[in-house]
């Protein structure tokens, strides 16, 4: 086992609604897709935005396309035209997604790097 | 087999007109479509409209028209934009205006009006509509006497209606983004109203298109260092077939990548319940949507489903909310951050000594964590250098102005090494949105198509 971050296993994009954020995370293979799913809880990320989430955070699951949807509520101090955020549209959400940290088989990462 | 081929022209209000007069010249496309309107850029087209009755419509669109003109006329090229605004009417005045000036003749210009129900919030009361706030369910009360603007997110119906009366240029005020690339789909296939596997299929190529790069290689997480031609990429354009399934593709000689992995990005972007996107058109489902690369920079779509339209409509509407003003100035190693942080706790003492009561005071610092904010990593070298910004909310203008006088003298009276003050910018107008449902019928009712021809 070994700890990585999603940068290295994930892509990520973010965009805002009024005051909400939502954060695609995509999987490049079923076998991680699983992970995700068993290990990446609205629970989980809710955690890691601490601070800059102070709302619900809710998964939706894509197995077609092995993504995980998060809609994060009260995420960006009022909404893009109304905060004092320089991230006011909430863009570098995906980007701070990619933080977490998550362990993932070694067998895995060395199939995701051929 | 019949195939409509259309292209994303413009993914928001200052987007570059380049890429679409690539694929007016080399992408074979029957149709170009604009977004041309976010949550905020009404709020910028009302402050212009305040100053000038005449304007009030995105002002890139002239630029547009003289651009994409020639292709309209020579290849009969279909422009469809929302970039009307709060003024749709003064938009189609103002093509019509570039037409004859380009010396063109024979052009049809439809406009599409009734989205604007600002003057209509009291009716809207009076007859028992709660207007309550869509996320936070509070009563419209605290604001309604503050409202900038107000508008009714309109599907593709009359923008069909315009197609129908042959328009060759539709422009329109608040109709969806999507339904700016539904509208040709049910005018040249002639899909009806509860086809809605079909439908949701438009609005959801309409979705992969809207914000023109975002599908082609524009913002990609994956290995950006590996898409080519930043410097010119290519927008995307889809070719439909009749049952709604549809292939994403892009001028070959413009730069960008089309693949499973560009696109399926986009596909998530500001969608909350994938299967449930609500538009004014219908629910679209992406639960059992299939990407498939078909080629090189082709991606095809398939399996989206659709459940009927809601009753209802949504009514963004923006309101007065006070002043921003921000500082950002600069400082060099040694103990580049310890200095910006010295200068914040300065400043905020400033603040309590003075009595200048700002409702929000914040602080972040460029470079180590202003996109980051708590999430940040600790650096695990000194910085080189570090800005400091600072922003404040205020009620009035003035007060938020004379926050950036307090920085100016710190650069001598401060810690060591404070330089690169950007100035003093104007503070700027703060604005809250308030979304809020209304019955379908009180909209579509008064929705209006006229057509023009120079």
């Amino acid at each position: 086992m070994a700890i990585v971050k999603l940068k290295d296993i994930a892509q990520t994009r973010s965009g805002d609604k009024g005051n909400m954020v939502n954060i695609g995370v995509f999987a490049p293979n079923p076998a991680i897709y699983q992970i995700f799913i068993e290990k990446l809880s609205a629970a989980r990320v809710k955690e890691h935005f601490i601070g800059l989430v102070e709302g619900e955070v809710a998964r939706y699951e894509l197995p077609n396309i092995l993504a995980l949807n998060f809609v994060c509520k009260e995420a960006l101090e009022g909404g893009g035209s109304a905060s004092l955020r320089l991230d006011n549209l909430g863009k570098c959400f995906g980007a701070n997604m990619m933080r977490l940290e998550l362990e993932v088989d070694d067998s895995l990462l060395a199939e995701l790097r051929k | 087999m019949k195939k409509v081929r259309i292209g994303a022209a413009q993914g928001f209000y200052g987007d570059s007109i380049e890429a679409a007069v690539a694929t007016a010249a080399k992408g074979n496309v029957q149709y170009l479509c604009f977004d041309a309107l976010a949550e905020l850029t009404m709020a910028i087209l009302v402050k212009d409209k305040r100053k000038n009755e005449q304007a009030g419509f995105t002002k890139d669109l002239p630029m547009q028209m003289k651009a994409l003109l020639p292709f309209v006329k020579e290849k009969g090229i279909k422009l469809l934009t929302n970039g009307g605004g709060i003024n749709p009417l003064g938009a189609q005045q103002e093509i019509l205006k570039v037409a004859r000036e380009m010396g063109m003749s024979g052009l049809k210009v439809a406009v599409v009006t009734g989205d604007n129900v600002l003057d209509r919030i009291p009716e809207f009361l009076e007859k028992g509509y709660s207007l309550n706030h869509l996320e936070t369910g509070e009563g419209i009360e605290a604001v309604k006497d503050r409202l900038e603007f107000a508008n009714a997110y309109i599907g593709a119906k009359p923008i069909v209606e315009a197609l129908r009366a042959g328009a060759d240029i539709v422009v329109t005020g608040r109709t969806t983004d999507t339904a700016q690339f539904l509208a040709p789909l049910i005018y040249e296939y002639g899909w009806k109203e509860d086809e809605w596997d079909r439908l949701a299929s438009g609005i959801f190529m309409g979705h992969l298109l809207e914000c023109s790069a975002q599908s082609t290689g524009g913002n990609f997480s994956g290995n950006w260092q590996d898409i080519e031609g930043f410097d010119r990429m290519g927008y995307p354009i889809a070719e439909v077939s009749e049952n709604g399934d549809f292939t994403i593709s892009k001028v070959e000689e413009q730069g960008g990548l089309v693949t499973v992995d560009t696109v399926k990005e986009q596909m998530l972007y500001e969608i909350h319940d994938p299967s449930s996107y609500i538009t004014p058109d219908v629910i679209v489902d992406l639960t059992s949507v299939h990407l498939e690369n078909s080629g090189l920079n082709q991606v095809k779509v398939t399996g989206v489903r659709g459940k009927p339209q809601t009753d209802t409509l949504k009514v963004v509407m923006g309101y007065e909310n006070g002043f921003a003003a921000q500082v950002v100035v600069g400082f060099a190693w040694p103990d580049a951050l310890q200095k910006a942080k010295k200068v914040d706790e300065i400043i905020r003492t400033q603040l309590e000594r003075y009595r200048w009561n700002y409702e929000e005071v914040r602080t972040d610092y460029l470079g180590y964590n202003s996109l980051s904010g708590p999430l940040a990593f600790e650096p695990e070298q000194e910085l080189n250098e570090v800005y400091l910004r600072m922003a404040v909310k205020a009620k009035t203008k003035q007060e938020a102005a004379r926050f950036s006088r307090l920085f100016p003298p710190l650069a001598l009276n401060g810690p060591p090494s404070m330089s690169g003050f950007t100035g003093n910018s104007s503070p700027r107008a703060l604005l809250g949105m308030w979304s809020t449902l209304i019955p379908r019928d009180e909209v579509e009712n008064h929705v209006k198509v006229e057509v023009q021809e120079v």
